[in-house]
């Protein structure tokens, strides 16, 4: 993994509540094996036409946002289904971070695995978020839990203890379990047999 | 201290707790699918490592797989890849795999509770954010990212935050027509999507000591869309009589100190709760979503609301949107609304006492012939019971497809969906935006209000076909 580190970047609106996981990336793309080439297929309901056309007035599809690595969007931003397909699909865009008034717990813990920030933020900082000129660039700091907006003010943002040191130091979380193999067998050996239930 | 379901089950299953860091969390059984697993067992290739524990490991093959007769091919070449790969991937593994061809095969949330796998007093995961169904029997059962599926393939747990308990009291008497499914909407219509977002549900009361484990699976099933990411119902003597001589189910001696330790789980008198809400069940009526997030529900008698009434700008246009997408007027009622399709299947309802609910209201009637009606069991043992009992018939002979199990039109992954524009009444779980199709537009209801609507070729109220 790559260490996480500060950014500045324009930021891409989308005021609609609810944004959920099927609307991130279409159930039709999950039957692929691998986790690349997800990015074209980002919000791909909204963003294409029937004939997979892009649509001219769809903001991922405007020269300006293609840049962008920061989303904004409204409240309990992906819900739904559990498929990491999401964090995928955002990230592969450019994305690494979403600014939002809440995140839907599954969602949450899938980006953080994924180097895409979750940014919780208060209703008044989300509605200037919200209203941004094109041109307006924030700053994102994740040692610091800061957020910089362009008029200078500084909001800070809570992030898991844990899952910031893993996303800043680059550490692996599957690495940091397998140190605790002996907690692990000394739980397994503590274990009622009887919840065994496949063994052969 | 007297403590929760939930606190105990969380209480049993730390492996280690270390300042700063999520507590270790053990699984003590994991159901894979083909969609979420893929890159899971790539990434334990890519590191060489094993499944750590594939003795409580279980795979089967659902969402991508056609529902249309077994003798056929997967036509689909992409989705016949990936079911390939979930067999090479347990062979590999050595993990058991109910693949497309066992006459086991079945939606990984209907097999698990059938073949006696999912227990009281587990932990159960699956990269699949409806596992709370298997909360059902007492067990702390959550959806996970397939990020989380390697870590638990690899070590067999998961780092995990406690958290918060949510008390849903449901007590009262359902009345005619009104079933399990009505008062799983009604929680989401009353908490809101994102309502239960960082708790896990309990759910209790005389209503809820009434519903027979199936019932119990449909209300767990979807606590996620109520935003909780696991919900459950405490073990009783129902779960006990549902449990004993399956497939998985401890024996003898094994059987009675299962019972013991099982009793022991329900919340002690006394615990508290970190949030609580009530609903009554005397109360309810047959539900029905009108909009594109479960949440968005309402007693089928009611009319779809209007935007003009919602103070805040964000929610007002999430509303607008969601009704402009459904094609729907605000003020008028659901019911009367014309459909094209119904759907009665998914891991909601798809248990054989809903294949008898949907039947009792088609027997002796016929589907509208405006309306396309399909029937998918949730499992192949599913599928053979309802034969064994007629049900098939019925739904034949009302003009309805029958077909094989799997998440079929739940997803539309697999061949089953909506045409652009199409109306349709599902007893899955989804009716977001291009859930069940691009541009499929879903109402989510029992399988009661479903067949009662197949009949009319609208959305109708099944009490008015009541005799
Ligand atoms: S039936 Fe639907 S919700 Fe259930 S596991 Fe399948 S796709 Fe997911």
């Amino acid at each position: 993994m790559i260490k996480f580190t500060p950014f500045e970047s324009h930021v891409v609106p989308m005021s609609i509540d609810n944004i959920d996981t099927d609307q991130i990336i279409p159930a039709r793309f999950l039957k692929t094996i691998s986790k690349d080439g997800l990015g074209d297929q980002l919000f791909c309901d909204w963003r294409y036409d029937a004939a997979g056309t892009p649509k001219p007035d769809f903001i991922l599809n405007q020269d300006w946002a293609k840049q962008c690595q920061v989303l904004v969007a409204g409240d309990n931003f992906g819900c739904g289904s559990s498929r990491e397909h999401a964090p995928w699909a955002l990230t592969q865009y450019g994305f690494r971070a979403v600014v939002s008034t809440s995140f839907a717990d599954i969602f949450k813990s899938n980006a953080l695995k994924n180097s895409l920030v979750p940014v919780v933020v208060d209703s008044a900082t989300h509605q200037k978020l919200m209203a941004l000129p094109r041109d307006a660039k924030v700053a994102l700091d994740l040692a610091a839990q800061t957020l910089r907006l362009p008029d200078g003010t500084v909001v800070t943002f809570p992030v898991d203890a844990f899952s910031k040191y893993l996303l800043l130091e680059g550490v692996d979380e599957l690495g940091y379990i397998l140190q605790q193999d002996e907690a692990i067998k000394a739980y397994e050996a503590g274990r009622a047999s009887t919840l065994n239930t496949l063994a052969a | 201290m007297p403590k929760t379901i939930i606190e105990k089950l969380w209480d049993a299953h730390v492996v280690s707790e270390k300042e700063g860091a999520p507590a270790l969390i053990y699984i003590d059984l994991h159901l894979v699918h083909e969609v979420t697993s893929p890159q899971a067992f790539a990434g334990l290739r890519a590191r060489g490592l094993k499944v750590r524990r594939p003795d409580l490991t279980f795979a089967t093959t659902d969402h991508s797989t056609p529902t249309t007769p077994k003798n056929l091919p997967i036509i689909d070449p992409i989705a016949a890849a990936q079911v390939k790969q979930m067999e090479t991937n347990a062979a590999e593994f050595g993990i058991p795999l109910y693949g497309f061809h066992s006459d086991k095969q079945g939606i990984v949330h209907v097999i698990g509770p059938e073949n006696g796998l999912t227990q009281p007093g587990m932990t159960v995961v699956c990269g699949d954010s409806h596992t709370a169904t298997h909360g059902a029997f007492g067990a702390l059962a959550f959806g996970i990212g397939t990020s989380e599926v390697e870590m638990v393939l690899a070590t067999q747990c998961l780092p995990q935050r406690k958290s918060k308990t949510f008390e849903v009291r449901v007590d009262g008497t359902l009345r005619p027509g009104v079933a399990a499914k009505d008062i799983i909407l009604a929680l989401c219509a009353k908490v809101g999507i994102g309502g239960g977002t960082g708790s896990v549900f309990e759910y209790r009361g005389s209503a809820i000591s009434a519903l027979s484990m199936e019932e119990r699976m449909t209300v767990c099933n979807m606590s996620i869309e109520a935003g909780a990411r696991a919900g459950l119902v405490a073990p009783d003597d129902a779960t006990f009589e549902y449990l004993a001589g399956r497939k998985y189910s401890p024996e003898g001696a094994d059987w009675d100190a299962a019972v013991a330790r099982w009793k022991t789980l329900p919340t002690d008198d006394g615990a508290t709760y970190d949030q609580s809400v009530t609903i009554d069940a005397s109360t309810l009526e047959p539900m029905i979503t009108f909009g594109t997030n479960p949440g968005m529900g309402m007693a089928i008698s009611g009319a779809v609301p209007d935007p003009a009434n919602v103070a805040d700008p964000i929610e007002r246009e999430s509303l607008r949107k969601a009704l402009q997408y459904m094609a729907l007027t605000p003020g008028k009622p659901l019911a009367g609304q014309a459909i094209d399709v119904v759907f009665v299947g998914s891991c909601t309802n798809s248990r054989i006492s809903d294949l008898r609910a949907a039947a009792s209201v088609l027997k002796g009637r016929k589907v509208n012939s405006k309306v396309r009606m399909m029937v998918v069991p949730g499992s192949q043992p599913i599928k053979r019971q309802a034969e064994a009992e007629g049900l098939d018939r019925i739904f034949r002979d009302a003009g309805a497809e029958w077909r094989e199990a799997g998440c079929s039109m739940c997803i539309a992954m697999n061949g089953d969906q909506l045409t652009p524009g199409q109306y349709s009444v599902s007893t899955s779980n989804r009716n977001f935006e291009g859930r069940q199709g691009k541009g499929g537009r879903t109402f989510l209801a029992s399988p009661q209000t479903a067949a009662a609507s197949a009949i009319m070729g609208q959305v109708t109220d099944v009490r008015t076909l009541l005799g």
